[in-house]
Parts: C-alpha cells; structure tokens; sequence
C-alpha cells in the first residue's frame, strides 16, 4: 500500500484519470443504448471501437502524418482532427449497423432466447479482431504524433494538458449532444418509446427496426469519437485492444446504471478515477484487477447502478 | 428403454432408424458397441490411419490436446448446456488447476511441498471447485447477462494474478510438475515427453470416467433441477427448486472438471506460465460447446474434436483437400436425410434445399479459400492464424441457422423451435 504516492499525487492522478475515463464514458454509451433499447449486451461494441482507432490511423497516414513526422501547424492539426472524428465515427457507426444487420436482426426475425443473442454477439466480436488481424496484422501500430501535451494550467497542483482538456470536453459535449437528441428529437422519442415497450411502440406506428439500427449508428459514432481520443492518448492500438476498453466500458456502463445516458458518462469518469487511485495505492500491475474487481463489487452492492437504469429517465 | 420422444421427426428417416434401433437394443449390446468405439479411439494413436492422421504435427499431441479440450468442454456443458448459465471466463478453473498441481507439487515453486501428481490432482480439482464457489457466490444473483461479463472479467483476473504474482513465477510460469507414477518394464518412466501415448490414454480415461458422472448428475435431482433452472429459472424458483444453490453446484462442478483438465495439461507440459491461458482459450471451449450442441454430453465432445482437431488437420492443405472433399460429400449425404426426414408445415412451401445447398457450397469452397489465403495475405492467411477467424464466423452462422449445436439436446432443440414457431404464429411477434 502506497499511500504517500496517492497523497502526493493525488492531483495528477485525478486529471489523468479523469481524461481515461472520458474515453470509458464515450464507449459506454454505446453499450447502454443499445442495453436500453435490445436488453442485449453488445459484445461486439468493443471491436466498433476498435474499427474506429484503425480507421484514424488510416486516415492520418494518407494525410501524410506518421509517428516520424514533425506536427503540423494549429489550423493544420485541427482541420486534420476533425476530419480523423469524421471518418473514424462514420467507420464505427458502419460496423455497428453490420453487426446489427448480420448478427442481431435474423435472431429477432427467430425470437432466439437471450443467450443465443450473447452468443452470436460474442462470434462478431472475435470475427471483427480476427478480421483485422488478417488485413493489417496483429502487431501494435503506431499513430501519428499529431496533439503535442503542453500543459495549460494548473489546478491544485496538477498540470493539466491540452489532451487531456481536450478528451474530457469531448466526451462531455458528445454526451450532452446524444442526451439532447434522445430527449428532444422526434427520433430520440423513438428509441425512448422502443426502450419503453417495443411492441406497444411498433403497435403506435414507431419502425422497430430503423430505431435499433439508429441506436446502433449513435452508439458506433460515439466509439468513433472514443477511438480517435484514444489513438491521441496512447498513441498505439492493436486488433485486440478492444477487449480490456470494452470491459471497462460495460463496467462503466453499469456503474453509472446501463441504460442510463448520464450514468454512463458519471460511471466511466469514476472508473477512471477509481482505477488511477487504485493502481497508485496498490501497484500499477494491478490496474487492470482493480477494474474488474470493483465491477464485480459494484454488481453485488448496486446491481442497478449509481442513476438506475432506465434510458428514459434520463431526462427526468 | 422406453421412452415417447419428444421430437417426433427425431425418430425417423435413416439415422433415426438406427438410433431408435440402438436405443432399444439391450444393455449388454450397448455396453459392447460402446466398448467397442472406445477400443477403437484408444487405438488411433497406435494405428496412426492415414487420412485422419496430422502431417504437420504430432498426431497423439493433437489427440491429447483434443481430449483436454473435450474434458473442458463437458465441464463447460454443465454450466452453459445443462444450467443454461453462460460463463466466458472457463480458461480461469483450467488454469487454477493447473497451476495448483505445479505451485504443489514442482520441486521449483516456493511452497517447496513437491507434493506427487496423484496427491496434487484432487487438490487441483478442490481449488478449482472452490474457485467455483467464490465466483459464483456474489455473481449467480446477477442476471443472465453480467453473469457473462463478470465471468470473462474473472478469466482475465486469474490470467493477470498469475502474470503478477510473484509466487507463481511471473510470465516464467513454474517449471517441473510432477508426472503421473508408473514404470515400463524396462524400468523407464510411462509418461513421458519420448512417448505420449499414454497421457492420451489418461485422458480419454479422465474423459471417459468424467461423462459416466456427468449422465449420472444429468439423471439425478441435481440434473433435473438444472433443467428446470436452464427451461424457465422464474417457474423452477416458485416450484420449489433452490436456484440459487443449484446455480452454485453447477459451477462448482464445471470448475471441478476445468480444474482435472488443467491438472493433466500441467503434468504435460511440465511447466505452466500465464501464456498458456489467454482469454481466447474460453472462447475456443465455449465455441466447442455450442458447435457440439449445448446440453448433449456427446455433442460438446464432437465440438470439441471440430474445434482443435479440425484446424490441425487442415494445416497441411495438399492432402487435405481430398479429406475436405470427402467430409462435404458426407456433409452433403447427412444434410439431405436430414432434410428429407422433414414433412415441414403445411401449407407453407418450405425451401427445404436452401440450408444445405448453402451448406454444402460454403464447405466445398472453404479448402480453395484456404489454398488462396496464404498467397494473398503472407503468413497472416495460414490456417492457424485463422483459427479464431473462421469459430468467430461459426458461431454467428450457428446462432442463427442452428442454435442448437450439430448433435442438440432433444429438449433445448424444442424448446427453440418452440419460440421461432411463436413468431410464425405471431404470438410474439
């Protein structure tokens, strides 16, 4: 136990946890709205979002950025983040809805019981990383340098980066976009009243369909954000660094209430936390135990999660 | 025997025939047919026969390993087939199993016991019931689908206790198991790395003994209140069955035999180290189960031969593609009694031909795909690499085509032709 490391670090900590759980949070939407609208853990959302940190690396290396180049101008780095955020998000958003299409659609066509839905889930999943195993290899690969951290201010003793400024705003500003867009759009009010009750929705004349492949495309743009966030952080990404992200995610998920919108982004920040307080306190090794151990703590104390689980009381 | 069959078409058509035949043939016969096949696996390794044999690895290695796939996945059965509870994280009971046998058995772990294989493999299969136990005990509350994800947690949490716990040796692992007892007569010892044989025949020994407790469990209250648990845990719970409790066992027992699989595996190997059990080991014992057909004892072992044995086999394509051929032609022989056992619901023109037509052209292709990968991607198209690939795909195909495993239990068939039968009448819909 660490605790003067914890002590004096505690600052530093708590910023750097905070912009790693902005990524957890971005993801976790993912897997609550699509919780809140199928009932189904999306196994495969992990891989959406790894489809996505491909894609920005993709599109970084035919704007000519690699992990040699010198970084490009302010207006240069913008324009080049916002065109990364665009084709990641649409990349992920697209994989969802094939994975929706080919894995979820002909099991609700059969009216499969739920654990043939875990299972087929599961099969997207390894057929995604396997799939990018097989086109672009299984080493780890690296991104472009484009985001310099050069630190802004400094808040109880903590230095605060542009990255990481950067991260928390986004996931913060997605967040309350999806929020507004669930709560006040016409098609938000679909997905409210599927998650309410699908067949007394269909029944009033809301398409089923289009509202699952809807929340899907939402949930995958999310992942899109996510992953160009995370090829900014950690500067890497590899086929299978999906799996760890998308159980933290769930875990995040369910800590803040699955299928709650906010209780995502509350859950995924104090997963972040938690598991950078945690790693300080204990060892760094054990990250990654943390994480699953407080799902598994969090699950016995408050299965139902800090802001309860209902994807329509989220605007209450 | 008898018995009404649930499934009526099950009964008819040429495989029926033979096994309503089988069934209904006196004991002593079964016991003789079965003894028989048994003769028959034992002696592969011996016979080596041409067409199965594998060119490019040891043939009783891959046997081997077939069996300690095959012991996990019955375990598995009995958690995900029998009690309908889906655990992802399986590989954490095999691995606590193992590395039970070496931290008490090797002469080079810090507990300095040395303690011999037969004393450490019970030891093995208790930890790992005990694992059991303290997995299931805060998370079988849960609903089906944490269950899931805590479980897939919990194989990564052995894996990564294993890597950082400096008593267990690191990513080194623990070297020096002890070996099962037994001398040749010329004084060598019996298991060892110059002739496996032997370790093949204990575990389809362990395989054997396994699937004799397992139909014993199935046909006691146990198994009978698992059923009710995996039908309907709502109704089992208000007819007066302890879910809970009975929720617990079938972990514990699965865990047991995941514990005796690893037990084995380690002595094998000699050595155990993190590596060995990576969380795709559980997707490759799950994929097993449900090839196999989820709830059928002998289906998971058939899942399990699909699922190790298959890719090996393949991995030397020359030869394969007469063997390939052959499995579609036979492929094709088994879809089409299948099919034509079927009257099909009346009034609905069924595309009875569709499946195994598709079936059929999607084996026949795979041995070409399998020729061109190679030549298109370098060594990332080889077919041990497309191992997780092509069980990723199955799985999908399989839920939606064929949910209920290649060889179902008569029961979950049933039940999900039951629901898919709700929409057609739009009961459910």
């Amino acid at each position: 136990m660490h605790w003067d490391t914890l002590v004096n670090q505690f600052g530093e900590l708590t910023v750097t946890g905070l912009a790693q759980g902005a990524i957890y949070a971005l993801v976790a939407l993912g897997y609550t709205l699509v919780y809140g609208v199928l009932r189904l853990i999306n196994f495969a959302h992990s891989e959406v979002f790894v489809v996505g940190t491909f894609a920005t690396i993709l599109t970084l290396r035919m704007v000519g950025i690699g992990p040699d180049e010198p970084i490009p101008g302010m207006l240069a780095v913008i324009g080049i983040v916002t065109l990364a955020l665009l084709i990641s998000a649409l990349a992920s958003a697209g994989t969802a809805v094939v994975v929706e299409r080919i894995a979820y659609r002909p099991l609700r066509r059969r009216n499969a019981p739920p654990l043939v839905f875990l299972i087929s889930a599961i099969g997207a999943s390894l057929l995604i990383q396997e799939l990018i195993a097989l086109f672009l290899g299984r080493d780890y690969e690296p991104v472009g340098n484009l985001v310099k951290p050069s630190v802004q201010f400094s808040i109880f003793g903590a230095d605060v980066t542009n990255r990481q400024i950067l991260m928390v705003a986004a996931a913060v500003l997605m967040m309350v976009g999806l929020d507004t867009f669930v709560g006040r759009t016409r098609l938000g009010r679909g997905i409210r009243a599927v998650s309410q009750n699908p067949d007394a929705a269909a029944l009033m004349g809301v398409n089923k369909d289009r509202v699952i492949a809807l929340t899907f495309v939402l949930g995958g743009l999310m992942a899109g954000v996510a992953a160009v966030l995370y090829d900014l952080n950690f500067g890497v990404t590899r086929f299978s660094a999906g799996f760890l992200i998308g159980l933290k995610a769930f875990t995040a998920a369910v800590l803040g209430g699955i299928g709650n919108l906010r209780g995502a982004l509350l859950g995924g920040l104090l997963l972040g936390l938690v598991e950078n307080w945690g790693s300080a306190l204990i060892g760094a090794q054990w990250r990654d135990v943390i994480a699953f151990v407080f799902l598994i703590a969090v699950l016995m104390v408050r299965p139902s999660g800090i802001l309860g689980e209902s994807l329509t009381k989220a605007r209450a | 025997m008898t018995d009404t069959p649930v499934v009526p078409s099950s009964r008819t058509g040429a495989i029926g025939e033979w096994r309503a035949r089988f069934s209904a043939a006196p004991g002593w016969v079964k016991l003789l047919v079965a003894a028989a096949f048994v003769a028959l696996i034992a002696a592969l390794p011996v016979i080596d026969p041409p067409l199965l044999t594998t060119p490019e690895s040891a043939f009783v290695a891959v046997l081997f390993s077939v069996g300690i796939y095959a012991l996990c996945a019955i375990g598995l059965n009995i958690v995900v087939g029998m009690a309908g509870l889906l655990d992802l994280g399986y590989v954490g009971f095999f691995a606590t199993g193992a590395y039970t046998v070496a931290v008490f058995g090797s002469p080079k772990s810090e507990l300095g016991t040395g303690w011999p294989w037969l004393a450490c493999v019970p030891l093995a299969v208790a930890v790992s019931m005990l694992a059991g136990v303290l997995l299931g005990w805060p998370t079988l509350r849960l609903r089906g689908d944490y269950l899931a994800i805590v479980t897939l947690g919990f194989g990564e949490i052995v894996r990564l206790t294993a890597v950082n716990w400096g008593q267990l040796g690191n990513m080194a692992g623990i070297a020096q198991v002890p070996r099962p007892p037994g001398k040749r007569s010329d004084g060598s010892k019996l298991f060892s790395i110059i002739d496996v044989k032997p370790f093949f025949w204990l575990v389809l020994a362990a395989v054997l003994l396994v699937l004799v407790l397992v139909s014993n469990l199935e046909r006691s209250r146990v198994g009978r209140s698992w059923l009710a648990i995996r039908e309907d845990e709502d109704a089992a719970e208000l007819m007066g069955v302890p879910t809970f409790r009975f929720k617990l066992w079938a972990f514990a027992c699965g865990a047991a035999v995941g514990g005796l699989s690893g037990a084995i595996y380690a002595s094998y190997q000699q050595f155990v180290n993190p590596e060995s059990f990576p969380v795709q080991t559980s997707m490759m014992f799950l994929a097993a189960v449900l090839i196999g057909g989820a709830g059928n004892k002998y289906g998971v072992v058939l899942g399990a031969v699909i699922v190790y044995y298959t890719p090996e086999r393949l991995r030397s394509l020359d030869d394969s593609l007469v063997i390939t051929w052959y499995v579609v032609l036979v492929a094709a022989a088994a879809l089409w009694v299948w099919t034509n056992r079927r009257p099909g619901p009346a009034g609905r023109a069924r595309r009875w031909w569709l499946g195994p037509a598709v079936t059929v052209a999607v084996l026949a292709l795979l041995p070409v795909l399998l020729k061109e990968l190679p030549t298109w991607f370098g060594d990332r198209g080889k077919i041990d690499q497309l191992r997780f690939l092509m069980f990723g795909a199955a799985l999908i195909v399989m839920s939606v085509f064929r949910p209920q495993g290649l060889l179902p239990n008569r029961r979950r068939a049933t039940e999900l032709a039951d629901r898919a039968k709700e929409v057609e009448a739009g009961v459910n819909a």
